[in-house]
């Protein structure tokens, strides 16, 4: 125990040696929580419209201030040929082009028949497929004005009509921040305990300390457990500022108990750390460790759910993801944090995390050799 | 020349010795671009629904197998209470109810209106607005095929073409951004330790005692990695086109040219904080830290730049990375040349000579 005690005062004084690193550990995490959840917005608005209007009428004047009046639209460019609007589009300038044809307002009183061009980019297919359902049904709320003034009342109530009202529980108002900080900052946690502890044995090799500790009789598990343990603490502090930041600057309270998120987090990080270690022990210079975490911690960022849902992935990469500890701490974030899920909810998740950690840092001990 | 010469194959030897990282550095584009090209997507396929029917007559069956027939739902299983659908949310399971209140059939042919329900689970907010988008367009739909049946006067149809990926595959968004960012990334983290670790391990003073200039050591430090670079940049090529069946329907020349831009103003990055971290720690860090994170947020492949805030709009404009999002989707999808594309081009041009000469600024001669 007194061995543990040394090792970690050692460790510590070297990582509060580095102050340019330890300001980095604390302060950029903070600032990026600041800042990017505000990034973080899916919802389909401001969709720039190119406008060709042949007719130049009543109606389609009328048409046209209605799609803008809606909100979801913004206004690109009035162009005289369907031409230059698609110019529009391909420069980025317009999401969606829409051509009024000649004669519009003549012919859907004469023929009772009327078409309207519409030429959407549809490089961001759910863009295009969103927008143009927003200009739908304010082409068919439209029509229904239209035919309100032509014909008789109770022949046009004829077309039934179905109304969709819903109701968005655990975030009512919509909130995307709600939605993003507890995950951004489950993935800020991780990169921190994950990238620092996987270069710090392997440092120690680079330099060539490592020697001097191994002609020590330090017990391989004490060693790796004192290039734990500060990591775990640090990484834990850097989790409370965050809670604290989502508390103040985004007004999150967690609907569940902070201790339960305390407890995931204390097995969660043992995880994450002892796979830093089992890299560390793996590689030979802090630019293999580096390009090895970077690889996973990509891996485990851009499969965990928190950009993309995971169950629209491919099979095999919902595999993966199933041996994705961020995935799971940020499922337990968003579910303890925005539904008050209870413990009974969670077990699974902290089952898994839990064999995560037994694996991982057995693994790195074994594998952490004294001799060469 | 010599001099440039043989300190550039003391760099290749220093890269190509180590055949770990060399690896590492071939393979993580080729491995992650194949992942994430097939895997991230910002559709949302297979959600796992329940329907509460409390009406059960034939509009709201055929409304449900509708539903059931999209690619993008799974339908769970019936609901009878209000009570089991907060549990199913609960546990994480379902993203989303649709409720059918009683008499629905009747109310729709009698009344001539109906109301339909939906409860989406918005602490995961994205799936839940894009689902609620698609269950309205759904049921849209449904009402058309009524109205088609009834031939109401005075009817306005829309025709719409869909451009560039008439499929419209979730793919073609994302293989362009994810490029841009795989890029970024590896350039930034292979330059940003070369200059520091000379440092840590103390052959440094070696090389500035030498009358080497500054400049050489630099541009020695580049090379190796550029060509590296190179491969890659091949080889996501490659991938995106016979892999991900993502067309260059634009030049391939200027497609390579862009990269290569791009590439050297991601190197220069690297290098530029290569330059001022005291140790190979902080430079790792700090790479990490710098591009990650901004990347993938404020490029727009996953979240458009036009909702932000104005501030964060402002930011956007410093992350290379979009710049070049936007030349890779213009060239590979549109096939646009570089007509539409120059200013773009000239802001990446502008960024990569910056970090060169802050980088040359910065270098110094001395030991602290």
């Amino acid at each position: 125990m007194r061995t543990l005690r040394f090792l970690l005062q050692k460790e510590f004084r070297q990582v509060f040696r580095d102050k340019n690193l330890l300001r980095q550990i604390l302060m950029v995490p903070i600032i990026q929580l600041l800042i990017f959840p505000w990034a973080a917005n899916y919802e389909v608005k401001n969709i720039s419209l190119a406008i060709v209007d042949h007719d130049h009428s009543s109606y389609s004047e009328k048409f046209i201030s209605k799609i803008f009046s809606s909100g979801y639209f913004i206004h690109s460019d009035y162009t005289s040929s369907f031409k230059d609007a698609y110019q529009l589009i391909e420069r980025d300038k317009a999401d969606i082009a829409i051509e009024i044809p000649q004669g519009f307002e003549k012919n859907l009183v004469r023929e009772n028949q009327q078409k309207i061009f519409l030429a959407v980019n549809a490089i961001n297919g759910v863009k295009a497929i969103v927008g143009t359902g927003y200009l739908a049904s304010i082409i068919t709320d439209y029509n229904s004005q239209i035919r309100a003034e032509w014909v008789q009342a109770d022949r046009f109530n004829a077309a039934p009509a179905i109304e969709i009202t819903s109701s968005n529980w655990f975030n009512p108002l919509l909130n995307y921040k709600m939605f993003m900080v507890p995950g951004i900052l489950a993935f800020l946690v991780t990169l921190i305990g994950g990238i620092m502890c996987s270069l710090n044995i392997v440092r120690e090799k680079e330099i060539g300390t490592i020697e001097q500790i191994n002609v020590t009789p330090i017990r391989k598990q004490y060693f790796i457990l004192g290039k734990l343990l500060p990591f775990w603490i640090m990484a834990t502090f850097v989790f409370t500022l965050g809670l604290l930041i989502s508390r103040f600057a985004y007004g999150i309270i967690p609907q569940g108990s902070i201790v339960l998120l305390y407890a995931f987090l204390s097995v969660y990080l043992f995880a994450v750390l002892g796979m830093g270690l089992l890299i560390s022990t793996y590689s030979d210079t802090q630019q293999q460790a580096m390009s090895i975490s970077f690889f996973f911690i990509m891996v485990f960022n851009l499969l965990s759910g928190l950009y993309t849902p995971i169950e629209s992935m491919p099979a095999w990469a919902k595999v993966i993801t199933d041996f994705n500890p961020l995935r799971y701490f940020i499922e337990v974030m968003r579910m303890v944090v925005l539904k008050g899920s209870s413990f009974h909810d969670v077990s699974h998740h902290f089952l898994v995390i839990f064999l995560m950690a037994v694996v991982l840092n057995t693994w790195a001990i074994l594998n952490y050799r004294k001799t060469t | 020349m010599k001099q440039l010469f043989s300190f550039i194959k003391k760099e290749f030897l220093h890269v190509f010795r180590d055949r770990k990282t060399l690896m590492l550095l071939f393979g993580l584009p080729v491995v992650q671009l194949t992942l994430f090209g097939f895997a991230l997507t910002n559709e949302v396929k297979n959600a796992k629904i329940v329907v509460a029917d409390y009406s059960k007559d034939i509009a709201t069956k055929q409304i449900t197998e509708k539903i059931e027939a999209s690619k993008y739902f799974d339908v769970e299983k019936s609901l009878k209470s209000h009570d089991e659908i907060e549990a199913a949310f609960k546990t994480g399971k379902i993203k989303l109810a649709i409720l059918f209140p009683e008499n629905f059939n009747e109310n729709l042919l009698h009344l001539h209106k109906a109301q339909i329900q939906i409860i989406a689970d918005a602490s995961d907010i994205n799936t839940a607005t894009t689902l609620t988008n698609y269950i309205s367009a759904i049921v849209a739909d449904y009402q058309r095929q009524l109205m088609k049946d009834a031939s109401i006067p005075l009817t306005i149809t829309p025709e719409i073409r869909m451009l560039y990926n008439p499929e419209l595959k979730g793919e073609h968004t994302f293989i362009p951004g994810i490029m841009a960012m795989i890029m970024l990334l590896i350039c930034v983290m292979m330059t940003s330790i070369s200059i520091v670790r000379e440092k840590e391990l103390g052959t440094m003073e070696i090389l500035l005692v030498s009358p080497f200039k500054p400049l050489m050591v630099i541009i020695a430090k580049f090379i190796p990695y550029l060509l590296i670079s190179f491969f890659n940049i091949t080889s996501i090529l490659l991938i995106s086109v016979y892999a991900l069946e993502l067309p260059i329907k634009g030049s391939i020349l200027l497609l390579y040219s862009e990269s290569l831009l791009f590439v050297v103003t991601a190197l220069a990055i690297g290098l530029l904080i290569s330059i001022q971290a005291q140790s190979q720690q902080t430079a790792m860090f700090g790479s990490l830290m710098a591009t990650m994170l901004p990347t993938l947020l404020l490029s727009g492949f996953i979240f458009p730049v036009e909702n932000m805030p104005l501030p964060l709009r402002i930011i956007s404009n410093v992350v290379p990375s979009k710049w070049f999002f936007i030349i890779v989707k213009s060239i590979m999808i549109k096939g646009a040349g570089i007509s539409v594309v120059w200013k773009e081009t000239l802001v990446l041009t502008g960024m990569m000579l910056f970090f060169l000469t802050v980088s040359l600024r910065k270098f110094k001669i001395r030991l602290a």
